[in-house]
């Protein structure tokens, strides 16, 4: 507890009767890149309201720094938000957006001056302070709301989908270029997103939401290796989730056939969830292979070919840089490793 | 397709022809021609017309046209900003309630509503009759230019109000939300964000109050007698009364004049060009 900087404590929201978050309990420590990760309307914006002070929670208690915030607006916190639309002030040009906040606190018009071209310059947008904010491109304006927001210097930066309106390649420097910044700034961020990709590059500690409940918290490692439940293991990419049951530590029945495993732990005879991914799975010989199937659909991915390969009833999603034809009996191999048994879900 | 389409625009073509500009073409002509050429046979162009206008009868007029319009003008913003800026923050049935009694008396005719004045305010009407009951003396508040301004006010706030209540709605919630994330207090996010964003209302409002209140003639008529004599009163004086058809249409082109560049002054203040609430 010592080195956490936001705590949320038993956190419950409710709009008009209907529960939006149900007893959220989260602890971000300092210098710590959090993702709150989850599909749209799994309460983790309104998680990230809460810590801003845009909301305030129907029960439970937000702490900042130790102290009591749920009652103090967010002009008060000492904190600040990146918006999913970025909320730029159209009637200001790039220097008086970034200069905002310097201003309020009536800080000396050259330190201010000082401190927004530093900005300028991290962002690598040294000569825009004169311009106005719609003849930026997206990904410029982007870059200014996080300026805007970091010049304050505050303790934690909290960005709701920042990336969202931008394509794919600029997605993907703002993502290094981000995650580079809170490492040398060594604020703490907490950062909302629908993309599991985005969590699993940037993240420290990823919290996966759902149904406003947390459903998983762990390293990106963790969470891709060891989901703890159906939802989680299909939502961090893509997954074979299959029923079976243990019989013993290390040894686990599904299809009809026993595996080795890795996992132990589990009672003897429980039923349990098999997780295997699609790029863990290998087009093997059939002679050598512990499963075979039916090749029942070929799409090419780019990097690989998406296969639908079905053994007996289950219908395997297989990632593979070499392809069957449709119609073919093939082997599908795949290692003790990579096998991850899941509780069972509802 | 692309071809055909700018058939549509040939009603409007012809209608603003015979209904905008050809009118505006003909006021013009009779401005500046006398009074003796009335014929299309024999056109004296003169400027006669202009000068008599710099008579300071006439300024006095115009100047005090001017004054009561920009007094009606500003009590309609100090008025209609706050009741705009009510309209949209409340919630949507209150707002559409509030929306509606704010346009419900444009249905009716503008002669009624300020003839309904004139019987509130006059001698024997609701306000003097009230103020006796309760012991005191009668006021003279009718055929005053507190009455004139009074029925400019009433008659042209809807306009002040509507345009000022787009700017407002139409802005990004997520703009006041970052201004408060950013440290400002209420009272700085109205001085900073709220307000200066919806100064193209404000110039659309005031453009809109301040055209008609400098032109009206009805008003100053019924409320306020034959005293305060108008701009507008003065043009129709001079088209039914004196038949003066070539000083009115001067007068007429002058008043355009001086309204087009207002307005170009006006939009000298608007920052954001973006702003869709805009009227020119």
């Amino acid at each position: 507890m010592s080195n956490a900087i936001i705590e949320l404590n038993n956190i419950t929201k409710k709009f008009d009767g209907e529960t939006v978050l149900d007893d959220i309990t989260l602890s971000v420590k300092e210098n710590e890149f959090v993702t709150l990760l989850g599909p749209s309307g799994c309460g983790k914006t309104t998680t990230l309201r809460i810590i801003g002070g845009f909301e305030t929670p129907t029960s439970g208690e937000v702490y900042f720094d130790g102290h009591l915030m749920n009652d103090v607006p967010p002009f008060k916190r000492q904190l600040n938000t990146v918006f999913q639309k970025y909320a730029l002030f159209p009637h200001m040009n790039v220097f008086d957006n970034i200069a905002f906040g310097l201003r309020i606190k009536k800080m000396d018009e050259k330190i201010i001056s000082n401190k927004v071209l530093k900005m300028l310059e991290l962002f690598n947008l040294k000569n825009y302070g004169k311009r106005r904010i719609d003849q930026l491109s997206g990904g410029q304006q982007q870059r200014i709301a996080i300026a805007r927001a970091l010049v304050n210097e505050p303790k934690v930066l909290l960005l709701d989908e920042p990336l969202g309106a931008l394509d794919l390649k600029l997605r993907k420097d703002m993502q290094n270029e981000l995650k580079a910044m809170q490492k040398k700034l060594g604020i703490t961020f907490v950062y909302v997103t629908h993309d599991q990709e985005e969590a699993l590059t940037m993240s420290d500690t990823i919290v996966v939401m759902n149904d406003g409940i947390i459903q998983q918290m762990g390293t990106p490692i963790d969470i891709y290796n060891e989901p703890e439940n159906a939802f989680v293991a299909d939502f961090i990419g893509e997954s074979n989730i299959l029923k079976g049951v243990m019989h013993d530590d290390y040894l686990v029945e599904f299809l009809g056939k026993k595996f080795e495993c890795v996992d132990y732990g589990f009672g003897r005879g429980e039923e349990i969830e098999v997780v295997i991914r699609p790029e863990d799975l290998v087009l093997t010989e059939k002679s050598i292979s512990p499963l075979e199937g039916i090749v029942q659909s070929v799409t090419f991915k780019g990097v690989h070919y998406e296969m639908i390969v079905a053994v007996s009833n289950f219908e395997f999603l297989v990632h593979s840089t070499t392809k069957a034809p449709i119609g073919t009996t093939v082997g599908l191999s795949f290692t003790p490793d990579d096998i991850h048994i899941m509780e069972k879900g509802e | 397709m692309k071809d055909r389409t700018k058939y549509f625009s040939y009603p409007y073509i012809v209608w603003m022809t015979i209904f905008i500009i050809l009118p505006s073409f003909l006021v013009l002509l009779y401005s500046i021609t006398s009074k003796e050429s009335n014929g299309i046979t024999t056109i004296n162009f003169t400027l006669e017309n202009y000068k008599l206008f710099f008579d300071p009868m006439y300024i006095n007029i115009l100047f005090d046209s001017m004054t009561l319009a920009a007094i009606s003008t500003l009590i309609c913003l100090i008025l209609g900003y706050p009741a705009a800026y009510i309209i949209s923050t409340s919630n949507i049935s209150k707002r559409n309630t509030l929306l509606f009694l704010c346009i419900l008396p444009m249905w009716m005719n503008m002669l009624l509503r300020t003839y309904a004045w004139m019987t509130i305010l006059g001698n024997n009407g609701l306000i003097n009759n009230f103020l006796e009951m309760i012991g005191f003396q009668k006021v003279n508040l009718l055929y005053t230019r507190g009455a004139t301004v009074m029925g400019m006010v009433y008659n042209f706030i809807p306009f002040m109000i509507l345009p000022i209540y787009t700017a407002l709605s139409k802005m990004d919630i997520g703009l006041i939300e970052a201004a408060d994330d950013l440290g400002a207090d209420k009272k700085t996010i109205f001085r900073k964000i709220i307000l200066p964003l919806s100064m193209p209302g404000v110039i659309s409002g005031i453009i809109m109050v301040f055209m008609p209140a400098v032109s009206t003639f009805i008003i100053p008529q019924l409320l306020g007698g034959n005293k305060n004599m108008m701009i507008g009163n003065l043009i129709e004086k001079l088209f039914i009364l004196n038949g003066d058809w070539n000083f009115g249409s001067a007068i007429s082109i002058i008043m355009m004049i001086i309204i087009l560049i207002s307005m170009s002054i006006m939009n000298k203040f608007d920052v954001d060009k973006e702003g869709g609430a805009r009227l020119w």
